[in-house]
């Protein structure tokens, strides 16, 4: 994302040389700054800050709106029972398979996508506008998109395949299914992503390495990748963290029959399904950590830093 | 890479950008066959409708939930984006332009929003909205989808606006121009085409939203296209309902296919303002 520290500093021209502390100028400056950013600020505290806070509180309560009355601070007790539970953890594994799978997919084909769009020498506006469809169909679309493909009493997609088993009957085959639509609607982002970097690839360098007699193998890996690398690192990580999140698609293809559900799934079964907001918030909260812990793994040794140049 | 451009390779970067076409197009050409077959025909495996019919578009339009949920998703999309940019423009004008304190902790606050998974976020909300009276209100959806458009827009204006001459502005106001034609005339046409695409942005990203909606809403008062479609599923037991979904698809696309027409450069331009230009 854009820069974080870099910002150019705009200090006041011609400000009056300080005599003690800030000008009236700076300040009024500062005052000014302030104001425009507070409604920014207040709506993101408001709606995104203070239910991480709640839902925190609510997980070491007994707050189950079955039973209102009961309700009481019971400590670490809803995290206990969710860490030993095997379904959070078997969950935790299907999340963990759609994740790495979609997101490795997603690269590879985007990164082809993109080396496609930037050395095409026709339709560029074509394939672009074609990319974009995909970025922007709503991801319940491309659930029942694909799902209605591979269904046999609706689709075309088994008998084209000769799938003896249709395949969202079977642990795999819905895990395929899943993974299809969310590689489907996201690969888009990566490969647009990284048609910004590579238009970014001195073009010199891969001549040069021609003439040094550097096969095309070895100037994808010696020459395009290092030099798109910040740009991929951003990439992974948001789609990472996207992936983790997965919801919409499960609970379309198979709401998590076929024990195909993820930890988003099962936080929204527990929270309103079954209306126990104290253990369903313990799943939210136990997910927040996932994910602040994937963002700091990437930003402390893989350099995604959305914050640097 | 002129020397390259073989017929060999031309070929093979032709055959390349078919494959893309294919590759992006290909599930809504099925979705729009399947929306166009007939009941009876629908489980016969072609990928093609071999009998066509528009009977499932007016069957969609014709259920007392799917047309609400169509106003109420253009609606609050709609006043989501407005909202957002109204906000952002001014938060990222401040972060861009002039010296206060706390404006990386801004954007580090705003990124981190972004990365706050909605389930963790939905939970609260759902408790709270019913006792303040927020449920199953347009506000009620409005407010959470705040949380990833302001964050979105406060970036990519933030970008946007880096890249603005300020100092035209200046130049206007010596030539004579007051503070708010030299806003008007100079710096509002430089700073338009960031808030366009930023808003187109913010459209596509409350427009897709599916767990906010299906928590939060709980009738044609709030409801929305992605949440009504699911509910075609539960409509009967013995038909299938894949026609009328398959429609509903189809109409939920069709604004979305519009905007990436008329708007794919901005829309480009947008998702890699942020990421690739740093």
């Amino acid at each position: 994302m854009a820069t974080v520290a870099g910002t150019p500093a705009t200090a006041p021209v011609a400000a009056p040389p300080k005599s003690h502390g800030l000008t009236e100028r700076a300040r009024a400056e500062r005052k000014l700054g302030l104001m425009l950013v507070m409604p920014s600020v207040v709506v993101m505290i408001l709606v995104a800050g203070f239910p991480i806070l709640y839902a925190i509180w609510l997980s070491l309560h007994r707050a189950d709106l079955r039973f209102p009355n009961l309700t009481a601070w019971i400590g670490l007790d809803n995290y206990i029972s969710v860490l030993s539970s095997h379904t959070w953890w078997s969950d935790f594994f299907n999340t963990v398979i759609i994740t790495v799978f979609s997101v490795a997919l997603e690269l590879v084909l985007g990164l082809l996508i993109a080396e496609a769009m930037y050395r095409a020498l026709y339709a560029r506006t074509w394939i672009r506008v074609a990319v974009l469809v995909p970025y922007g169909a709503v991801t319940v679309v491309s659930a029942f998109a694909w799902s209605l493909a591979f269904n046999p009493a609706t689709g075309f997609a088994t008998q084209w395949l000769g799938l003896t088993t249709p395949p969202l009957t079977t642990r795999a085959g819905s895990f395929a299914v899943i993974i299809l639509s969310d590689v489907w609607k996201t690969t888009p982002f990566i490969s647009l992503l990284m048609l910004g970097a590579l238009a970014l690839v001195p073009e010199d360098l891969y001549k040069a390495a021609k003439v040094d007699g550097a096969t095309a193998w070895q100037r994808f890996w010696r020459i395009t990748i290092p030099l798109i690398k910040p740009a991929l690192a951003i990439a992974v990580l948001f789609r990472v963290l996207d992936a983790f999140r997965i919801y919409d698609s499960v609970y379309i293809i198979t709401n998590g029959s076929n024990n195909t559900a993820s930890v988003s799934l099962l936080g929204y079964q527990v929270l309103i399904g079954r209306l126990d907001l104290g253990l369903g918030s313990a799943i939210a909260v136990l997910i927040f950590l996932c994910v602040c812990i994937i963002a700091v793994v990437f930003f402390r040794f893989l350099g995604a830093s959305p914050q640097r140049r | 890479m002129e020397s390259e451009n073989t017929p060999a390779r031309k070929t093979l970067w032709g055959l390349a950008v078919i494959a893309v076409l294919v590759y992006a197009l290909f599930p809504v050409v099925w979705i729009i066959s399947l929306s166009l077959k007939t009941p009876e025909s629908i489980g016969d495996g072609s990928f093609l409708p071999t009998h066509w019919t528009t009977s499932n578009y007016s069957a969609v339009f014709n259920t007392d939930f799917f047309p609400p949920a169509l106003r109420n998703s253009i609606g609050i999309a709609l006043i989501t984006t407005l909202l957002a940019l109204a906000f952002a423009s001014a938060a990222a004008y401040a972060i861009t332009r002039l010296d206060f304190p706390g404006k990386t902790l801004i954007l580090a606050g705003a990124l981190a929003v972004t990365m706050f998974p909605a389930i963790s976020i939905v939970g609260g909300l759902y408790n709270v909205w019913r006792n303040v009276g927020l449920f199953d209100t347009w506000p009620g959806l409005i407010l959470p989808y705040l949380t990833f458009s302001l964050p979105l827009c406060i970036y990519i204006l933030s970008a946007f606006f880096r890249e603005i001459p300020w100092d035209l502005e200046k130049a206007a106001q010596m030539d004579g121009a007051t503070p708010l034609q030299a806003f008007r005339r100079v710096i509002l046409p430089l700073a338009m085409p960031g808030v366009f695409t930023a808003g187109i942005l913010a459209f596509i990203a409350a427009w897709n939203d599916f767990l906010y909606a299906n928590v939060l809403t709980t009738s044609n008062a709030a409801r929305t296209a992605p949440v009504a479609m699911a509910y075609f599923t539960g409509a009967s037991q013995f038909q299938q309902p894949a026609g009328a979904i398959a429609a509903g698809a189809v109409v939920v696309t069709v604004p979305i296919l519009i905007m990436v027409l008329i708007f794919q450069r901005r829309i480009v331009s947008g998702l890699t303002a942020g990421a690739v230009k740093g």
